[in-house]
């Protein structure tokens, strides 16, 4: 047998089409796919059936309308559906900018689904979970160093529930201080996530948002004229979704200190600064970080994961509660925070996702975070670097201002020669195994690509994005309808999506398209 | 002094010198240092982090975090009668091996041609969980009920274009605080009295405090304290004839047996998905759900992502998409999208759909018959002992109910404290949380409880009190 040859410039990829039915229509009658436990014979003969006590009006009528599958079925649909998904255990996973998809080892997974944290109830005695305890008290040191804050809660469920908890600090900070009427603005940046204007708009406030100079760093002396002595706070992504930092930040949070507003950092891009820069030196009195970013925790399809939040001392008070503190001997909770929130999420927010990051960071150490920002950048600039050989494509605004752990890219030039989209590369890339986003709204950047590789590619696999890429491009001039036409490899063909936005067609469920699609 | 990574680590493949050297050497930066020049030197920390040292093994990480946790007690070594917003439940085998596959566990905001897996997995669910709840329309899982409940009622306000909600008196107080946060500003929380025999709500107070400011009226059933609100149609027309909108917070394992809400005239119902085959985890696994009927002023405030069945342009092909997306925080809207869109809880409502699928109508009947039953034998041999009633409300319950400990001479806490050395945990004390009831208890009894169980917690509690 010859050796392969495994010289070819994209991989030969098809993924798998299983033509899988809606779970619905798998249902057979009379199947089932678990047993559960029934009452013993001393309890039936006791209370009856039970039911019967409960009055008519609150019992169902007829059994919901759930399919009937047995366990072996139901598990082939799963798993079908499982391979239908490109994980980013699966694929080179640099296309989801903003996300930090890196590495998430799987001894963290091993540790997090032991009985001892899977089955802890949260309102068992504090003897009872002292491990826990421990584990997210322990955590909490360890945020408290990495970024320069004093405490931190692991309440918020995420980074955009991270955000609303932030702005809700400040509405109580100024109510306190009898400034909750005058102080109405929040301002941010063109580039800080969406939900850094979502979650304080939902908090009332009026929302100005900066725009950026020809630099591609948020514009000073409009930031300037906005503060004022209605502003309650800066709230603010550094760097920023296009990778760009900026170098003037700490001018940007003094003014707004002295004008006695409150300096939010969203610090979801924080991957490429650890060990290097902190919260705390540029002038910020809160701050969060997304576990399932930066700390290597998986993303679960969007959850659940954990945007620790943490504070200057002067703010711990309001933070939600109750906080874990350690006595000296004892891990407790500590409820008595009297300028509190409240609460943003059940009980402890996702304490799996802490143990997790906490094994995280206990497999690198110091050392290793560094090392971690360092390549992450590393990798981010080579990879620029080799895209930006290609013509058409480019970073908009100074091109030599070194990003930090991702870019956002324009194919403004591509799209012009040829009439490929970012929305069409995103639907050709799967082709090759690979994944683009497309969601940057609003598209201040037209034709945006973000790319973040963080620190997990290795260079045989930046190299192939590259060249995966790159042949994209190419076929972009030399044959644009294999791309129009893209994806060819996937699953499905291209969706039909002019029903999504029709509430006449539109169907959420399989119960409304049986309906809507009912033949008369 | 300069800062030295650590090299070869198998987390960070080109953490290997040799590869570094080469990458630099192609951008043309000499070393690792040339790296953040953006970032100014008055910002530069200049000394490592002050952390623990890293584990140099696997072997070592996992033996020192192992005994770590292994100081916890698990509710499977103990015998365990909390429940109170997080319940334990029986998770079926294949819900784990779901729950764990790395192409799920790993996935994120795939597009639909490389997640299209996860696509139709969350537009099942949406649909079986629509089924359990007989609506139309029910929404990527939110971070947990009491996020779920918070956002109906900022759905409900935005509709009615109205700034106040009455909520029922027995809501869970925590549940209630998260929903207070997220409410301030904008719609004020009111509560209204309840029954203090029954539990149920006083018709009369709500009929009192409603008003033409009123977006919405909620309620839950079970309650938090357990028992059925059977008065639901008679709040539902004093609601809507106010022109609120109702909403009904639901436990969903109870949906076997019990009327989903929506037959007794909610508009919007919300829950929680834990006990649909998630594990406890500390209370890290509670997930919310919002449904509402298939109408567009529903449909359009939803703040979360709603995937919906599209076709494809090969014909017989389904396909999926985001319906109407432009009103998130994700479309172009930003601060003015309907509240906001992130990483909440998806995996959980992958699982969530794998639990209904195995359990079908005919588990889920059996389900809430046997929790039924079993809570009812509980209730009746707890009252034998002296002192103690068995059910504080006059009113029958599911899954949780109001043990009433005023007349043992003991405190809950007193009481719970020696069922503990005994292999118990105890139902939660209330007496902090709802005073007016003194020394009682809420306990919770599902399927995992065999009669044995039972009868241990009983005998216990017998020799603490006689």
């Amino acid at each position: 047998m010859k050796r392969i040859v495994r010289n070819s410039k994209v991989r030969d990829f098809h993924q798998a089409r299983w033509n899988e039915p809606i779970i619905f229509e798998l249902s057979r009658k009379g199947e089932r796919g678990v047993l559960v436990p029934k009452a013993e014979a001393d309890i039936v003969k006791q209370v009856g059936d039970g039911l019967s006590k409960i009055p008519s009006k609150m019992r169902r009528n007829g059994l919901p309308n759930l399919p009937e599958i047995n366990q072996k079925r139901v598990l082939m649909h799963y798993l079908r559906l499982s391979q239908e998904t490109l994980g980013g255990d699966v694929n080179i996973e640099i296309g989801q900018g903003t996300c930090t998809v890196k590495y998430n080892p799987k001894i963290n997974d091993k540790i997090a689904n032991n009985e001892k944290m899977t089955a802890l109830h949260p309102l068992q005695d504090k003897s009872t979970v002292q491990g826990i305890l421990e584990i997210i008290y322990k955590t909490d040191l360890m945020m408290r160093e990495i970024s320069g804050m004093k405490y931190f809660s692991f309440q918020p469920g995420g980074g955009s529930q991270a955000t609303m908890s932030m702005a809700s600090i400040v509405r109580m900070y100024h109510r306190l201080r009898g400034e909750e009427d005058k102080r109405d603005e929040i301002i941010t940046t063109v580039y800080s996530h969406p939900s850094d204007a979502a979650a304080p708009a939902l908090k009332g406030y009026k929302i100005i948002t900066i725009m950026t100079d020809e630099n591609g760093q948020p514009d000073y002396e409009a930031f300037k004229a906005a503060v004022s002595e209605r502003t309650a706070a800066f709230v603010v992504a550094n760097p920023e979704d296009t990778g760009i930092f900026n170098p003037r930040i700490k001018e940007f949070t003094d003014l707004i200190t002295k004008a006695g507003g409150l300096n939010c950092y969203d610090q979801a891009n924080a991957n490429g600064l650890f060990g290097i820069a902190r919260a705390k030196e540029a002038g910020f009195h809160m701050c969060y970080f997304n576990l399932h970013k930066s700390f290597g925790t998986p993303h679960g399809c969007g959850g659940p994961g954990s945007g620790a939040l943490g504070v200057i001392e002067e703010l711990r008070d309001y933070l939600p509660k109750p906080l874990v503190e350690f006595d000296g001997d004892k891990y407790f909770l500590d409820y008595d925070l009297k300028n509190s929130i409240g609460k943003v999420k059940s009980f402890q927010g996702s304490p799996q996702v802490v143990l997790k990051a906490y094994a995280w960071i206990m497999s690198l150490g110091a050392e290793g975070l560094y090392e971690v920002a360092k390549i992450a950048s590393l990798n981010n600039i080579y990879l620029i670097n080799k895209l930006l050989e290609y013509k058409g494509l480019t970073v908009p605004y100074k091109v030599d201002t070194q990003r930090i752990e991702q870019a956002r890219y324009t194919m403004e030039e591509i799209t012009k020669d040829t009439g490929i989209t970012s929305g069409d590369l995103a639907r050709r890339i799967m082709d090759f195994g690979m994944h683009i986003w497309s969601s940057h709204h609003p598209y201040y950047i037209p034709e945006p690509l973000t790319l973040e590789p963080t620190e997990t590619p290795s260079k045989d696999d930046l190299d192939e994005y590259i060249k995966t890429i790159h042949h994209i491009f190419d076929e972009a001039y030399e044959n644009p309808e294999i791309i129009h036409n893209a994806p060819h490899n996937s699953t499905i063909h291209q969706v039909d999506e002019t029903s999504l936005d029709d509430p006449e067609k539109w169907c959420p469920t399989w119960r409304v398209y049986l309906r809507k699609t009912k033949e008369d | 002094m300069t800062i030295r990574g650590f090299k070869n680590h198998p987390y960070i493949p080109n953490s290997n010198l040799e590869v570094q050297q080469e990458m630099l050497r192609e951008i043309g930066l000499e070393s690792l240092d040339d790296l953040h020049v953006e970032i100014p030197e008055e910002l530069k920390l200049k000394k490592a982090l002050n952390l623990p040292k890293a584990f140099e093994s696997e072997y070592e990480l996992k033996r020192s975090i192992n005994k770590i946790m292994n100081k916890n007690i698990s509710s499977n070594e103990y015998i365990n009668f909390l429940g109170a917003g997080c319940w334990q439940h029986y998770v079926p085998a294949v819900c784990d091996e779901i729950n764990s596959r790395a192409e799920f566990l790993t996935g994120y905001a795939g597009e639909p041609y490389n997640d299209h897996g996860r696509f139709q997995t969350l537009f099942e669910y949406e649909s079986l969980v629509a089924e359990l709840l007989d609506m139309d329309v029910v929404n990527v899982p939110t971070f947990d009920w009491a996020q779920a409940a918070a956002t109906s009622l900022r759905m409900a306000s935005r509709i009615t274009r109205r700034s106040e909600a009455l909520v029922v008196g027995t809501i869970c107080p925590d549940r209630l605080m998260i929903i207070q946060n997220y409410c301030d500003p904008g719609v004020e929380i009111k509560l209204i009295d309840f029954n203090k025999k029954t539990g149920r709500m006083d018709l009369e107070d709500l009929k009192k405090n409603i008003s033409n400011n009123t977006a919405a009226v909620y309620f839950e059933n079970p309650s938090y304290l357990g028992f059925l609100e059977d008065q639901g149609e008679a709040i539902s027309k004093i609601t809507h004839d106010r022109g609120a909108i109702l909403v009904v917070g639901v436990d969903p394992s109870s949906l076997g047996v019990l009327a989903p809400p929506s037959h007794y005239g909610a508009d919007i119902i919300c829950g929680d998905l834990q006990p649909l085959g998630m594990h406890m985890n500390y209370g890290g696994n509670q997930s919310g759900f919002i449904s509402t009927k298939d109408e567009e002023r529903f449909v359009m405030e939803f703040p979360s992502r709603l995937f919906g069945i599209a076709p494809t342009i090969k014909e017989g092909e389904y396909g999926f998409g985001d319906i109407a997306y432009e009103r998130t925080s994700f479309g172009n809207l930003r601060e003015k999208g309907k509240e906001y869109v992130g990483t909440q809880t998806a995996l959980l409502g992958i699982t969530a759909g794998v639990y209904l699928s195995l359990m079908g109508p005919k588990g889920m009947y059996e389900l809430g018959e046997n929790i039924v039953q079993k809570s009812l034998y509980a209730i009746e041999e707890l009252s034998k002992l002296k002192g103690v009633k068995g059910s504080r409300f006059n009113n029958i319950g599911f899954k949780e109910f109001v043990v009433d400990f005023n007349h043992t001479g003991k405190t809950v806490e007193e009481i719970n404290e020696e069922l503990l050395v005994k292999g118990i945990f105890g139902g939660k004390d209330l007496s902090e949380e709802f005073p007016e009831l003194g020394q009682c208890a809420l306990y919770c009894v599902t399927e995992i409880h065999l009669k044995e169980d039972i009868d241990n917690l009983v005998k216990a509690i017998r020799e603490i009190i006689e």
